[in-house]
């Protein structure tokens, strides 16, 4: 990889954490609504998974989605921006948090409702292999997901029809309170994409540099072979599920353990000890995320409200 | 004009559609080599393939959200339910998804989708396989839900559905699909959402729509005979709903008797002369009437679900009491 690229990889990475620490803020303060589900922690898999697509690649994933529009190439603006609710948001204020999405950068949401866009996902692929488009669909979704029966739906029929699928699904240990052992009846959710015979594997999610390289393989699995590939990542959420989880269902030190590990020290010493990057390259990069957070802050804060006429429009393409 | 079945002109409809426009494309269970559950899609299999008419397995979550998905990319799916009964095991992907997602994006998704979808009682299949649960689903905004009740209506609607953009729910009453009807020569379509005066009358306003128009015909002819005029307007649309006509027929007789074969509370009939005594009360001359299903799950034995459904007396009866 050019140099370019392992920086821009790595200021993703700082801009998505130093950006939900903001919004974490500004939540506590009220002026960010319902629910807000951090991916601080999780910074590694997006980020390489996502920096590996083409730009006719799909991206499609469930409610802990900023990080993962940061990633596909939305202006931190306006992400700030919807999480205030405001006109300039990615989804003009009406998705908030767990709806975000952009057509033009193929960035397909952002959806709340655990497992339920696995089956758009199908659809979106079916969509490129019907007009023999050569883009693959990117689908992530937590380890909560592959317990409903969407998964499982989603899964076969992607195999039935060899759709062109990238199943990503990001293991970070708990579906909101419950942990993966007390709510899969397998441990590795690998195992569920074998039961319809969809090639599968593991992979660190807390090392971008592994997972972009999985994703690089994969993808071009995925396009080879004309069929679907199951990829579990490996990861961990620093923060409740959403704001206001009391977190009574982990200890502090199995949360400590992970921070030790964290992706983006990972990688930071990555980049130095393979002189990718210089400490005053990666600093100054540092410094110029708090300045974007800062603008995108000001920008969002700036911004109009909805004009209340807004309230009806959208609902219909033919209105 | 040519009198064909409802069943023709719904696949002649999809045929054409087809025809026209390479986007369009069917799936749904045994829409493909079986031809149909119900041989709307007969024939179409061996003609355009399984690119293009695509058996699914049954799983109707995936069949809904698939489609949504399709038709994000710019095809435009029309998926298949095998009864409307089975649409509430994807509920999610119709109410929370179908219906949801452009405006919950701010506009930009664009979900030309058609959901066709066979519904209604009187086959003696059981209270599982009997309902009529269309007022449910009008409930949503962000989903258009229509049910025709004529062999023209259907074919011009479910053209208008498959160009539309949006997503469409388009309910069959199954016990439709034999009836006769003639239908225009050549490419045609009739707008969505909007009623229609389907018999000018003079003395009662009856509103109804799909396998109910067809009762609330048969109730007019016996009326007739009585000297007693009844106007039937079909709605045709459930959302958006189209109350122009209804209010119309409404100011110029004073009465209204609204028929439906869906259950009473919470209806179609509810919605409707709510609408007429908020927007036409002063010409209110006796209190509307509803005729709709009894509020049981829908019995198996022959005798005890035709007692439970909408008789053309009860529609008799009810024009008379509010007269």
């Amino acid at each position: 990889m050019k140099k370019k690229e392992l920086l821009e990889m790595y200021h993703q990475m700082v801009l998505i954490r130093r950006l939900e620490e903001k919004a974490a803020e500004l939540y506590q303060q009220g002026k960010i609504g319902g629910f807000l589900h951090l991916y601080i922690g999780q910074e590694a898999v997006s980020t390489g998974l996502i920096s590996a697509r083409k730009p006719q690649d799909r991206v499609i994933t469930a409610y802990r989605d900023h990080g993962v529009a940061i990633n596909a190439g939305i202006p931190a603006r306006e992400v700030m921006a919807e999480l205030l609710g405001k006109a300039t948001g990615t989804s003009k204020g009406k998705g908030g948090s767990m709806h975000m999405a952009d057509v033009e950068k193929n960035y397909w949401g952002g959806h709340a409702v655990v497992g339920a866009h696995l089956p758009i996902a199908t659809g979106l692929a079916l969509g490129d292999q019907y007009q023999g488009k050569d883009g693959i669909t990117i689908c992530m979704f937590g380890d909560g997901a592959t317990n409903i029966g969407f998964f499982h739906e989603s899964l076969n029929l992607s195999k039935v029809w060899n759709l062109p699928l990238l199943w990503v699904c990001e293991n970070n240990q708990y579906g909101m309170g419950t942990a993966v052992e007390r709510a899969s009846a397998v441990n590795e959710m690998r195992q569920k994409a074998e039961g319809y015979c969809i090639p599968n594997s593991r992979v660190n999610g807390m090392n971008v540099i592994e997972v972009r390289e999985a994703a690089e393989k994969y993808l071009e699995f995925v396009r080879s072979e004309n069929g679907p590939f199951f990829l579990e990542v490996i990861t961990y959420r620093y923060r409740g599920h959403s704001m206001g989880d009391p977190e009574r269902y982990r200890l502090k030190d199995e949360v400590e353990k992970w921070q030790t590990e964290d992706p983006i020290g990972i990688y930071r010493r990555y980049l130095l000890e393979e002189k990718k990057a210089t400490s005053e390259e990666l600093d100054d990069l540092e410094t110029k995320v708090l300045a974007e957070v800062q603008d995108a802050v000001e920008f969002a804060e700036s911004s109009p409200e909805p004009a209340p006429e807004e309230l009806f429009v959208g609902i219909y393409a033919e209105e | 004009m040519a009198k064909i079945t409802m069943r023709e002109a719904i696949s002649q409809a999809l045929w054409e559609e087809m025809e026209r426009d390479e986007r369009v494309f069917i799936m749904g269970e045994e829409v493909g080599v079986w031809g149909g559950t119900y041989a709307v899609t007969k024939g179409f299999y061996d003609h355009f393939g399984e690119k293009r008419v695509r058996d699914t397995p049954i799983a109707e979550s995936v069949i809904i959200g698939c489609a949504i998905g399709a038709a994000l990319t710019g095809l435009r799916p029309v998926a298949e339910l095998m009864t409307i009964n089975f649409a509430f095991a994807a509920m999610d992907h119709i109410v929370n998804e179908a219906a949801k997602l452009r405006y919950m994006f701010g506009g930009q998704f664009t979900i030309p989708l058609v959901i066709r979808t066979p519904g209604g009682g009187g086959r003696q299949l059981g209270a599982t396989h009997s309902q009529t649960p269309d007022a449910i689903f009008a409930h949503f905004p962000g989903l258009k839900v229509v049910a025709p009740g004529t062999p023209e209506d259907a074919k011009g609607m479910l053209k208008a559905a498959i160009r539309s953009d949006d997503p469409i729910l388009f309910i069959e009453h199954a016990t439709l699909y034999q009836v006769r009807g003639e239908v225009p020569a050549g490419d045609y379509t009739v707008p969505l959402g909007k009623s229609k005066i389907h018999r000018p009358g003079s003395d009662v306003t009856v509103v109804t729509y799909s396998k109910m128009l067809e009762v609330s015909i048969k109730a007019a002819d016996q009326l007739s005979k009585e000297g007693i005029e009844v106007e039937i307007v079909d709605l045709r649309s459930l959302r958006p709903l189209d109350m122009e006509p209804v209010l119309e027929s409404f100011k110029k007789t004073n009465r209204a008797v609204i028929v439906e074969e869906g259950w009473r509370s919470y209806g179609v009939g509810s919605e409707v002369a709510a609408r007429l005594y908020e927007e036409a009360f002063d010409y209110v001359d006796a209190p509307i009437k509803r005729v709709a299903q009894k509020e049981v799950p829908l019995p198996y034995n022959r005798a005890l679900e035709q007692m439970a459904l909408p008789q053309v007396e009860d529609v008799v009866e009810a024009v008379k009491e509010v007269l």
